[in-house]
């Protein structure tokens, strides 16, 4: 017996509970369908919700608690002699010594009480099992009798049915805000950690960004300084090169596929345009860092500037590209939504087509032009694999394109790869830059999309 | 203006100062200028109602210095009736009128780059009779400054304010004259039926 049976039997129950109300309710209607208050096949889902469901829900219950229930009466059950030699962490050592001998049997010559707790264990376990799959396969059944039995012709299935999706779907909804309000729960925990040890003044205000602290007392390291203003300055510098590559790149090959192009010509570019959307951000990464960076470190020697080859210039450019599809079909959508009757006005009055698009047609459409580029922004903002590619590691508090800066991203994965302890200021920190990231890209985004939808509402 | 529409198809010559309007050397834009036009639903720029009137004559030209701009805007919205309606808030949005108030803006807007012809499709059609009344007076006013050409559902309309009539029926031109005569005696069959509301 094993939980993907007793799933297996709550599946095959509940189609035998649709196939059987479904048949009963045309049955209860002596085969004339007018008759019943909601179709057959209602009958046959609500039949077949009620068998699964509280069914599932045991099977849950048991996965979820069963075994920590299991583990804690073993525990109580060991002689305490154990836990003392053991020392800390001894439940947990021991509970594992357990779970090693029933899964591979008694290789190790463990003491008597812990064979025995072996095999106490596993005989709960499978009390365990079969009091799960008695009790939810006769949930099942219970449920399945009773909705089967209730069937008559006045019986509102489809009530219940829309019901229980209804329930469904808020159920769906909840857990994604859940989820989401949990990220940024353990984003501010731990970003009021940091805070404890670095006042929120010095980190949003220091020009200094070395966060190599000392492990050890006698170690001899930086005491660690966390000014973030380097690393918003990098990113902000990144994020401008970014937008003036994908900001008039964008913007007019919208106008060009909006306004000017053939319908074949639309057909095939905007396709193409959508693919670069597509790539991953770790391809643009190589093509920023293998080809890009190279090339613009030569031609700097050419002409006789200095470009680091870690320079903003090159994730700036790259980055630029990677998010020209987005300003463009935001913009596209927008530009697309003008109503014609005002070309046509600007048209009749003896304009120009050029003169009718910077005229009437990009005034009309920029509130969401605007919404295009703020919401490419916070994209470019929150970008990571690029610049962890592309730019540069040291905290460099520059504005100058050429020379190696390096972003909030790229310091949030040095700080977390690799092995790390979780009560460092240097680790913490990580938490901080992400919350300030969280912040700058949440405000981005309200005021692009309430631009988008004011918008929305000028045509309607 | 028919170019813009993809599946429109054309027959047959239209001139102005013996000057065929298809002809494919012909700048349109140039024709557009001296040829104005009111739609069927008011259109008005989402811009200001001064800004309304002086898009045309920017785009053209017309005006030297702000001040001419000015006389341009207000001599248009004042043939086009709307001048006291409007004169107070000159910086509101165009969209934000009434549909009929909006309707008279876009024939200021038609009138103030000064055309020689306005064609008007359908002016009244999506307004109601007290505005209608309004825009066939202007109409009315208007029509001994410029050609107008009016396309329009309603016979009594078109009795009430043109001196020429063309009957079309699905895209050919049935019969033309004087108003009076096509609504009094008409030579064809079909304009008869029409005009006796056999059909239509």
């Amino acid at each position: 017996m094993t939980e993907t049976m007793i799933f297996s039997a709550l599946v095959i129950l509940s189609v035998l509970g649709f196939i059987t109300a479904k048949r009963r309710s045309l049955n209860v209607a002596g085969g004339n369908i007018s008759e019943l208050h909601s179709l057959p096949r209602h009958y046959g889902y609500l039949a077949s919700l009620r068998t699964i469901l509280p069914g599932l829900l045991i099977l849950v219950l048991w996965l979820l608690l069963g075994s920590a229930v299991i583990e804690s009466m073993i525990l109580s059950a060991l002689p305490q002699s154990l836990f003392l030699e053991t020392g800390t962490n001894a439940q947990a050592l021991l509970l594992n010594k357990i779970r090693l001998v029933v899964e591979h049997g008694n290789k190790f010559g463990d003491n008597p009480d812990i064979l025995e707790a072996a095999t106490h264990y596993s005989s709960l376990y499978n009390k365990g099992l079969w009091g799960t799959f008695s009790l939810s396969i006769s949930i099942a059944l219970i449920g399945m009798f009773t909705a089967i039995y209730r069937i008559k012709p006045d019986f509102r299935a489809r009530s219940k049915v829309e019901r229980i999706m209804l329930l469904a779907l808020i159920l769906s909804s909840v857990i994604a805000t859940l989820t989401t309000m949990g990220i940024i729960g353990s984003l501010i925990f731990e970003s009021v950690r940091f805070f404890q040890q670095i006042p929120l003044l010095d980190f949003v205000t220091g020009l200094k960004w070395s966060p190599q602290t000392a492990l050890r007392a006698d170690q001899v390291a930086a005491s660690g300084s966390f000014g973030a203003v380097p690393l918003f300055v990098g990113t902000l510098l990144i994020s401008f090169l970014a937008m003036m590559v994908a900001g008039p790149v964008g913007l007019f090959s919208a106008i060009y596929l909006t306004k000017y192009a053939s319908k074949k010509v639309r057909s095939i570019v905007k396709p193409l345009l959508e693919i670069l959307a597509g790539v991953p951000t770790i391809v643009y990464g190589f093509f920023a860092a293998i080809t890009v960076a190279p090339f613009l470190r030569d031609t700097g020697t050419i002409i006789g500037l200095d470009i680091a080859s870690e320079s903003a210039l090159t994730s700036g450019f790259v980055m630029g590209i990677m998010i020209i599809p987005f300003v463009s079909s935001l913009s596209d959508d927008a530009i697309t939504a003008v109503p014609k009757s005002l070309d046509d006005a600007s048209l009749a009055l003896g304009a120009t087509k050029s003169g009718t698009i910077k005229q009437v047609i990009l005034p009309a459409a920029l509130p969401g032009i605007t919404g295009a580029f703020l919401l490419a922004i916070s994209r470019a903002v929150g970008e990571t694999m690029i610049v962890v590619m592309a730019a540069g590691m040291k905290a460099n508090l520059t504005v100058n394109p050429f020379e190696s800066v390096t972003t909030v991203t790229v310091q949030i994965v040095a700080l977390l790869t690799g092995d790390q302890e979780f009560d460092s200021a240097k680790t913490l920190s990580a938490f901080a830059l992400g919350l300030m990231l969280f912040i700058t890209t949440l405000a981005l985004n309200i005021v692009a999309l309430s631009v988008v939808r004011k918008y929305r509402e000028a045509y309607e | 203006m028919n170019e813009t529409i993809p599946t429109c198809r054309v027959t047959g010559h239209i001139t102005l100062d013996d000057q065929d309007i298809y002809d494919p050397t012909l700048d349109v834009v140039r024709l557009r200028a001296r040829v104005g036009m009111v739609f069927q639903k008011p259109n008005p720029f989402p811009k200001s109602i001064y800004d309304n009137i002086a898009y045309g004559p920017r785009i053209h030209g017309l005006a030297s210095h702000s001040t001419e701009l000015d006389e341009i805007v207000a001599n248009s919205l004042d043939r086009a009736g709307l001048w006291s309606e409007v004169k107070d808030r000159l910086d509101d949005a165009g969209t934000a009128l009434s549909g009929g108030q909006q309707q008279r803006l876009c024939i200021a807007r038609a009138i103030a780059v000064d055309p020689e012809v306005i064609l008007m499709d359908e002016p009244c059609s999506a307004l109601d009779p007290i505005a209608t009344a309004k825009v066939e007076a202007l109409i009315e006013d208007l029509k001994g400054r410029y050609a107008i050409a009016i396309v329009t559902h309603s016979m009594q309309q078109a009795a009430r304010i043109s001196q020429k009539t063309a009957f079309f029926h699905l895209g050919d031109l049935i019969e033309i004259g004087e108003t009076k005569q096509i609504f009094t005696s008409p030579k064809e069959e079909k304009t008869r039926d029409y005009i006796t509301g056999r059909f239509g």
